[in-house]
């Protein structure tokens, strides 16, 4: 039987420590609404999005009320939409009248966001891929909700150069175009290397062609829960540091688990999966960047963050892996500059850098993620960020990603406010040095040898 | 059926108990369980109860209690046993 400290320690852990549900996001298979005529497409991919996911919003309510747990988002990800608009888009502004459609499924549904505005190009480009990438910052410019991602690469074929450099220069234009807003679209726009098919999380969630026709996939995150169970085990050795990691996570995605059950079962969609991942928001109490500086850092950044980060990442995933009866998607700690209040802190303070993010990513669940840089950064230069990043991801086979806002009008010493979730960011330092022929090279840089597994 | 957890945590008082459970019975609801502390110098109730009987909804009777909470002090709380049982049992 339930005792009433249990049932305080919970509640707890919801009241003050941030525990939540960020998200629950549907999954929805657009393969059979592919159609040679763009009307119709547009109205197949309309109705198929509103129909499955009319009740997602009021489902989530009604959880979130009977158990008394927070759930932060209800979002959408749908199939790549370069493979779904392929046979009716024949240039970019054919595409843009998808995003347009997604953003108004989006809005008629209630969901927040919407992803899967992508293209999967990690070996090379079909003319509808390239299409696709050409019309995203249009598309992000006119839409709202709508999120985009890019995989250029993977363990398994290497990395798309030719993409990469693509990607360099569509980041400059979706800031542009977005100017007047702090160029947010480039918040809603991922380039990937190992991209999963089953991430719920925003802005690089789709859902890949390798998923049923729907299903439910939820993100837990509990940074500061994680955080308050440290406080409690100061000083202690690395054993009861990582036993302590261990067993929040195994609670806080017992969670997770609970809520993607109830949500499978009430819109009678399968259940996909749970990630674990610690997602940070700007509100206090609830940072990566936090947890790294109780476990004895006098700021993210400092020497030992790596090693805290890996250790919070590996620890996070034993104990949420038996909480749960299918784990997927990025599931590790996420660290976005904009969206953590400890991480802006560093940044502001000088002790962490793009470099040191970087190191980080090796270790943590995606990579430099919601970093705000200088407005003349080159094309050319966040190219290069792209292959470091990709070339993480592909030789050490996990996820990366790369999430840069070069903000027009503004430099090094500023700070841009996005508004809600996505936080505010110091404008930060990008290396001087330039990379044009290096990138401009195209072509592919080959898999690495331990891609032949065979 | 599933179990309901009703939380009661604020400063005490005479008649916390007496004003939960009437609201209780009005509305048809079993109680299986109380147990009742001070903890950290606050009132501090958890009781199971079966709201299988209850013609209200459940999600009228979560705002209902929260107003009742907020008449009398207190922090009412209603929620399905299940988040606590898969948290703290394996």
């Amino acid at each position: 039987m339930i005792n009433i400290f249990e049932v305080n320690e919970t509640n707890t852990m919801i009241e003050q420590e941030n525990l939540d549900v960020r998200t629950i996001t549907l999954g929805i298979s657009l393969l059979d609404c592919c159609d040679a005529d763009l009307d119709v497409l547009n109205r197949n991919i309309y109705d198929k999005i509103t129909r499955l996911a009319h009740d997602l919003v009021s489902t989530g309510r009604e959880i979130e009320c009977e158990y008394g747990l927070p759930i932060v988002n209800t979002r959408i990800s749908v199939t790549p939409i370069a493979l779904v608009g392929g046979r009716a888009c024949r240039c970019p502004e054919d595409f843009v009248t998808i995003a347009r459609t997604l953003d108004e499924a989006a809005r008629d549904t209630g969901v927040n966001f919407l992803g899967g505005y992508s293209a999967l190009v990690s070996k090379g480009m079909t003319k509808a891929d390239r299409d696709l990438i050409r019309s995203i910052p249009g598309a992000l410019s006119s839409t709202e909700r709508v999120c985009s991602s890019v995989n250029v690469g993977s363990t398994r074929t290497g990395i798309n150069m030719d993409a990469v450099k693509l990607m360099g220069e569509i980041i400059r234009e979706t800031a542009e175009a977005t100017q007047e807003n702090n160029s947010l679209g480039c918040a809603k726009l991922v380039v990937f290397c190992n991209a999963p098919d089953d991430n719920p999380f925003m802005a690089g969630a789709f859902h890949g062609v390798t998923e049923a026709d729907a299903v439910i996939n939820v993100g837990v995150s509990g940074p500061g829960v994680v955080k308050h169970a440290l406080e409690g085990v100061r000083g202690e050795n690395f054993e009861v540091l990582c036993e302590t990691v261990k067993k929040t996570a195994f609670k806080v995605t017992r969670v997770g688990q609970l809520v993607a059950q109830e949500a499978s079962e009430r819109l009678g969609v399968p259940f996909g999966i749970v990630d674990l991942s610690l997602a940070p928001t700007p509100a206090v109490g609830d940072s990566v960047a936090e947890i790294l500086e109780e476990m004895g850092l006098e700021s993210a950044g400092a020497p030992g963050t790596t090693a805290a980060l890996a250790l919070l990442n590996d620890q996070v995933k034993k104990g949420g892996v038996m909480a749960s009866s299918f784990v997927g998607g990025l599931s590790g700690a996420f660290i976005p500059v904009s969206e953590d209040q400890g991480m802006i802190d560093a940044v502001n303070r000088g002790a962490l850098t793009i470099e040191k993010l970087e190191a980080m990513t090796c270790v943590c669940s995606v990579g430099l993620d919601m970093i705000a840089i200088p407005g003349t950064t080159s094309a050319a230069t966040i190219s290069g960020i792209i292959a470091d990043e990709a070339a993480i991801g592909m030789v050490n086979q996990k996820t990366t990603a790369v999430r840069l806002i070069p903000v027009i009008g503004k430099d090094v010493g500023d700070t841009v406010e996005f508004g809600g979730l996505l936080g505010h960011a110091p404008v930060q330092r990008v290396n001087p040095f330039g990379c044009e022929d290096f990138v401009n090279r195209g072509g592919r840089i080959p898999a690495p040898i331990h891609s032949f597994k065979n | 059926m599933k179990k309901t957890i009703i939380t009661v945590v604020g400063k005490d008082a005479v008649g916390i108990i007496a004003r939960v459970c009437t609201y209780l019975a009005d509305n048809q609801v079993n109680v299986e369980d109380i147990s009742q502390t001070i903890v950290q110098g606050y009132f501090n109730m958890m009781m199971i109860v079966d709201t299988g009987r209850s013609p209200r909804p459940f999600g009228e009777m979560v705002r209902d209690l929260e107003e009742l909470g907020d008449e009398i002090g207190v922090r009412i709380r209603c929620q399905h046993e299940d988040i606590f049982t898969k948290m703290h049992r394996i």
